[in-house]
């Protein structure tokens, strides 16, 4: 039978999603071709089963595509001090090859996203985050002349290597020495001979658990996604995608843009973004540190006490409280906050919750009207939750150098 | 002499979960155990250099969540991990492979038959409709419906108000699921015979039944009511193997001051007019107790730990008659490497999830009717789990171990007593047939242990090796289980009660049989309960 060879040019090329540089192979993993999109990127939602990628993750090990994420690279002299004025933190003190948690603010105080600076070298930074934001650093860097800014998000690929056995693994690759990377450092390995340290690992990552972050040119990333595969196989290797992500991170207890908050440049309502304080990042704001932005408004927003203050909630039954309305009592009279991320643990058997609770009924009982539907019905119920102190998940590999045997 | 205000005998899993419930209620318990390691059934062991066999039970799905979140299980160390993807093997060497997506299940079986792979909607759903039912009874005591106290007529209306809701034609359909077998069972559904095939298997699992017998449509449903975080059907491997689930137990009963004391089988359980007072151990030693539970069968229990003389009438009887026959063995093989199997995808999706060797519905059959006859299957029945292809803990790296379930495997053979010889002619019956289907199977194998009923009950003490403590078919089930009149987990005997699976709900890894077993003895004790209320079915 002949085929019909007419040549059907794609009438939306060019405006197709990007493809990460690992895609040619996560294609593979993708039998039921689940794909989202993160800021231009086709990405994987999940890649067979996200219960199963999430189990991965707290079991064996799982790669995350993290090519979407903006990063930046600073140079120059004026590369610290204008980020320590953009931050809340104190970067100042941030040793070469070490990696923080930051997040930055308006004038108001208020939170336009969070991130990490990697610190690669006296006068040159790293700065990774979720959303595209060339145009707050560019503002960010007024009156910075000796700094140069470079929007390196398609150039330097990144998998997020999590789980318990991700040690063994890069231990087999031949990542020698990898057992004594603390966590929040970096260190750099060769993937091939005389490659001059092309590949770059940071003990980082967005699970609670052990693992790591892989950093390396594009041309490079299958050549590592191979490697990786080849040592991994017989420690579990999977990779995951935004599902078991979202799943791993609410057990740590990690906020999230989109859910937790809302990007302060982004924000319509007055006040419908967040303060630090109210997202429980009070140990991100350093008040010694000189001038930062939105220093004034948070000094104000301290003494004031935030309205608001994210917490964690263990709640009962096994429904999630996903979208749920929180009151103060079970006839749900008085309402005192809203759950932003929800979900069964898995792992913990528990059913957890992050939410914005009133600063003033935190000392009172807490309970969520839960909606959820069986087959196609609605139902609601109201039950009573927890507060809890400590993340859900916090195994201590995740901490431990070396961390130990799987 | 110390006193304990309970001894539990027995430290499988149902044991250290009565043990931990009444610890948390401030009693001073005491565990003993024959074994020099705790977890009966649900056990973990070394049995080659850098391999740990779950020798007995090696899945589970029927662990109540609510037990697992009440106790505090995972920081006592246990993660249940769920797996996924399991391939059945025809006779004629077709395979059929389940993946963990709607999509490419329904594809996969439309390519043997299109009727069957819509036919499969209405079989989950019925299914789903009558596992519901009974899951809803799992953490609940079973109504004695011949009393009139207030509290069982309260649950028999419960349960007959859970029945009617099922409306006319499903109540019908119910009852007579009870009695029926799980091949007419499965003719109302399916036309093709590998489909039946592996639907049927977890009928006769742990059974002496086939599945043509009567009863077996039950264990069926039985084996697919579990779940793993809410997904019915599924089934998880505990992280480390069964052992960490009796582990993480243990931790918990520590935790509340509970003592466990192993290498301490008992001998007899001590009655002084009419009352247990503490039990007798093997070397000598005589506890007492002012409660004394039993985790062993109701068989063993009341044969073999009691004196007749202190037993009411007819009760040693009932024990000696408790239908608690061996039907299985299980074969666990230390491997160099992943076997691959003929016509499976290479795909890690499902070529490292479990495998059933189930032939056909006649020879599933056949395979019984050699069990009948007093001879282990020549062509058994074989499910199949590689725990390490999904667990890092259980085998070096890159090497494996294989879980064998073999059914049928009889407790006594008709040419006389199970010897090493014949225990390993059984085990070569079960590596020649997985050769079958995995040419160089064999010479993969590093170490394998061969445990026929005979050695299941030398070493765990489950009479005739029985996995479920007792037959799971209507006349042992709720109010019958273990005997009529008995259900409660009290025993004629007064201050003695049952933990095990021998009570309701049966057999499983569950935790459900010990935490009712310790609602009713805080029930008897006028103490506050501490077993949990909610059991998460859906509401």
């Amino acid at each position: 039978m002949m085929s019909s060879q007419v040549d059907i040019k794609d009438p939306f090329a060019g405006e197709r999603l990007k493809e990460s540089p690992f895609h040619p192979r996560q294609a593979l993993f993708n039998l039921r071709d689940a794909w989202s999109s993160w800021n231009g990127y086709k990405f994987a939602d999940y890649y067979y089963d996200e219960e199963y990628e999430y189990f991965c993750i707290r079991n064996s090990c799982a790669t995350y595509d993290i090519c979407p994420m903006q990063k930046y690279v600073m140079t120059g002299p004026d590369a610290e001090a204008m980020l320590n004025r953009m931050v809340t933190r104190d970067i100042s003190k941030l040793k070469e090859n070490r990696v923080t948690y930051v997040c930055w603010c308006t004038d108001e105080g208020r939170v336009i996203d969070d991130g990490t600076i990697f610190k690669m070298g006296a006068d040159r930074f790293l700065l990774t985050c979720g959303s595209p934001s060339l145009a707050w650093l560019r503002k960010s860097a007024f009156g910075f002349d000796q700094l140069e800014i470079s929007d390196v998000s398609d150039s330097l690929a990144a998998l997020s290597f999590q789980g318990p056995t991700t040690c063994e693994v890069l231990k087999k690759m031949g990542l020698v020495g990898i057992e004594d990377l603390k966590p929040f450092c970096i260190a750099y390995f060769s993937l091939g001979s005389n490659d001059n340290n092309r590949l770059m690992v940071s003990r980082t990552g967005f699970t609670g658990d052990l693992g790591y972050e892989l950093w390396i040119e594009e041309a490079y990333a299958l050549e590592l996604w191979d490697k990786l595969y080849a040592a991994g196989e017989d420690y579990g290797i999977q990779p995951y995608g935004e599902a078991a992500t979202n799943m791993a991170r609410l057990e740590a207890g990690f906020i999230m843009p989109g859910m937790e908050f809302n990007e302060a440049l982004k924000t319509v309502h007055y006040q419908y973004d967040q303060t630090p304080f109210e997202l429980n990042l009070d140990w991100l704001v350093d008040f010694k540190k000189p001038h930062f932005n939105g220093r004034s408004a948070l000094i104000k927003a301290r003494d004031q006490g935030a309205e608001y203050t994210l917490v964690k909630l263990d709640i009962e039954g096994n429904k999630p409280a996903e979208e749920s309305f929180l009151y103060s009592d079970k006839e749900c009279s008085k309402e005192i906050g809203y759950v932003t991320s929800a979900m069964w643990s898995p792992v913990v058997k528990a059913n957890i919750a992050l939410a914005m609770v009133m600063t003033s009924a935190l000392d009172r009982d807490i309970w969520a009207e839960i909606y959820y539907s069986k087959e196609l019905r609605h139902h609601s119920k109201v039950v009573r939750c927890t507060l809890q102190a400590l993340p859900f998940w916090s195994p201590k590999r995740a901490r431990a150098t070396p961390p130990g045997l799987y | 002499m110390t006193k304990y205000d309970a001894i539990i005998i027995g430290a499988g899993h149902n044991g250290l979960t009565n043990a931990a419930y009444l610890a948390k209620a401030g009693l001073n318990v005491l565990v003993v155990e024959k074994n020099e390691y705790i977890g009966g059934a649900a056990v973990t062991r070394e049995m080659h250099d850098g391999w740990f066999y779950s020798s007995c039970s090696y899945v589970c799905s029927m662990m109540r969540q609510s037990i697992h979140r009440d106790l505090n299980l995972t920081k006592h160390g246990l993660v249940l991990v769920p797996y996924l993807g399991t391939v059945v093997f025809a006779d004629n060497g077709d395979t059929m492979v389940s993946y963990n997506s709607e999509e490419a299940e329904y594809n996969q079986l439309r390519r043997r038959s299109p009727h069957d792979a819509d036919a499969m909607f209405r079989f989950q759903a019925d299914l789903a409709r009558y596992a519901q039912l009974i899951r809803k009874t799992l953490l609940r005591t079973p109504p004695d419906p011949t009393s009139f106290r207030p509290r069982d007529i309260k649950e028999l209306l419960w349960l007959a108000k859970e029945f009617w809701s099922l409306g006319e034609k499903e109540l019908y359909e119910y009852i007579r699921f009870f009695t029926m077998s799980a091949a007419d069972f499965l003719d109302d559904y399916f036309e093709d015979d590998l489909i039946k095939a592996a639907m049927a298997s977890p009928g006769v699992i742990g059974t002496a039944l086939g599945v043509y017998s009567p009863g077996s449509a039950y264990i069926l449903l039985h084996h697919v009511m579990g779940d793993v975080d809410g997904n019915i059907g599924a089934w998880g491997l505990a992280r480390g193997g069964m052992g960490a689930i009796s582990h993480a137990i243990a931790g918990a009963l520590k935790e509340h001051g509970g003592e466990i004391r192993t290498n301490a089988g008992v001998d007899k359980i001590r009655v002084k007019n009419g009352k247990a007072v503490g039990v007798v151990l093997d070397n000598g030693d005589e506890l007492r107790a002012d409660i004394v539970v039993s985790n062993m069968d109701a068989k063993r229990t009341f044969t073999q730990c009691m004196d007749k003389n202190d037993l009411p009438p007819g009760i040693y009887d009932k024990a000696k008659n408790f239908k608690i026959r061996g039907s299985s063995g299980k074969v666990n093989i230390a491997l160099s490497g992943l076997p691959k199997f003929n016509k499976v995808p290479d795909n890690r999706y499902i070529n490292r999830g479990g495998q059933g060797f189930v032939g056909s519905m006649e020879t599933m059959e056949r395979a019984y009717d050699c069990w009948k006859h007093g001879r282990w299957s020549e062509d058994p029945f074989i499910e199949s789990v590689i725990p390490s292809a999904w667990d890092p803990t259980v085998a070096p790296p890159g090497q494996h171990w294989m879980s064998n379930f073999v059914q049928y495997c009889p407790p006594a053979l008709a040419d006389g007593p199970w010897t090493p010889e014949k225990r390993d002619a059984f085990g070569q019956t079960v590596i020649d047939k997985i050769e079958r289907y995995c040419p160089g199977f064999k010479d993969l194998i590093v170490h394998m242990e061969v445990r026929t009923p005979h050695e299941i009950e030398a070493e765990v003490g489950l009479t005739e090796g029985n996995i479920f403590q007792g037959e799971l078919t209507i006349d042992q089930l709720l109010f019958n289980r273990p005997f009529p009149g008995y259900a409660q987990y009290r025993m004629p005997i007064k201050n003695m009660y049952m933990c095990g699976s021998s009570t309701h709900p049966g057999g499983g890894v569950s935790s459900a049989c010990g935490a009712n077993a310790a609602r009713e003895i805080l029930i008897d004790l006028k103490r506050p309960n501490t077993v949990p209320e909610d059991d998460f079915y859906d509401e």
